[in-house]
């Protein structure tokens, strides 16, 4: 096993669960990689996960652990996050979890702008029951409850989540893990609601029921055909087809929650 | 450059071989503890080093040192 895998991974609960070429353990290995470069302490950190194919990273991840009820990570979180405001609380979850059972917690603590790092890991479909259709499936993919083609638009999730009031919102994609690493930095350095929305591809369930493709490498190859990395302060290209990678809002001017409460609270105590 | 590859761990994805723009990685005849086809590092002279493969394994179990 990797050196820097053996500081932060719990061997006994290996091997990950993951398919053979899932993006989220891309996400896991780019994960750790950050908090090493950081400096994070093992007391410093908690790991919130609730249902789902990438819900289960925060199990192997050698920090405190809450494992939780379906779409209910980011309420958890906030609840860890108030009793303990000086822990660093990541959230990972996955698109189902996240924008489907849980959309209106995203919403509210994007408005609240708890001081969290959301995660969110994107396949496009619900992986772990056999290939739903999800919040976050292309219009017309072919998936097990839309054969005929998904007669929904996907989700415009930066729109969502900047839209509600989130500080930092960015995209990345397994295909670049240097860049995940880079985003997954800011966004814990980030004191505000983080949003990073991770593009990881699923080349069982997603690659077999929309994409039709024989192998992880095939899906790796669409993926990385249909985004490109932004430079940094650069605008994305409204002409350009292709997905934009990259750190796409910052907001440092408002309050963090639980600042402001600590705040109330020592003045009324005066 | 020694390339060690987990064979407890790998599940035989074969993104390394994918993602490595030098060549150095291949499919190989060795099968891992759970069965799949391992790869193995096939031109360990063309490695430079960017460990490209190392933070791209979904199962954490490549790793890259200078000798």
């Amino acid at each position: 096993m990797n050196s820097i895998a053996e500081k932060f991974i719990r061997k006994e609960t290996l091997p990950f669960i993951f398919c053979p070429g899932c993006g989220h353990g891309i996400v896991v290995n780019s994960f750790i990689r950050a908090i090493d470069e950081l400096g994070v302490q093992k007391n410093e950190m908690a790991c919130v996960g609730g249902i789902g194919c990438s819900s289960w990273a925060p199990v192997y991840l050698d920090f405190d652990c809450l494992h939780c009820l379906h779409g209910r990570a980011i309420p958890h979180a906030e609840g860890l996050k108030a009793v303990n405001p000086d822990k660093q609380i990541v959230v990972f979850s996955g698109d189902g979890d996240c924008l489907g059972i849980g959309g209106n917690h995203l919403i509210h603590a994007a408005k609240r702008n708890i001081d969290l790092t959301v995660l969110m890991m994107s396949n496009y479909i619900y992986g772990m029951t056999g290939g739903q259709k999800a919040p976050t499936t292309p219009y017309q993919a072919t998936t097990k409850t839309s054969p005929l083609g998904n007669e929904e638009h996907p989700f415009d999730v930066q729109s969502v989540v900047v839209g509600s009031g989130a500080t930092f919102y960015a995209r990345c994609c397994a295909t670049h893990p240097i860049q995940m690493k880079e985003a997954i930095k800011a966004g814990l350095r980030h004191k505000g609601f983080s949003f990073i929305e991770i593009l990881s591809p699923c080349p069982t369930t997603a690659g077999r029921n929309i994409f039709n493709f024989k192998s992880p490498q095939e899906t790796m190859d669409w993926y990385r055909s249909q985004v490109y990395l932004l430079g940094k302060d650069a605008k994305p290209d409204p002409a350009e087809t292709r997905i934009p990678l990259g750190i796409l809002h910052v907001d440092e001017s408002r309050d963090e929650l639980t600042d402001v409460q600590r705040q109330k609270k020592e003045a009324a105590q005066k | 450059m020694k390339i060690t590859i987990d064979s407890v761990y790998c599940k035989g994805c074969l993104l390394c071989v994918g993602v490595c723009k030098k060549g150095v990685l291949a499919l190989g005849a060795e099968r891992s503890k759970g069965g799949y086809l391992m790869p193995y590092a096939k031109e360990p002279d063309n490695c430079i080093a960017c460990k490209l493969c190392e933070i791209t394994c979904p199962d954490v179990c490549i790793e890259v040192t200078k000798d």
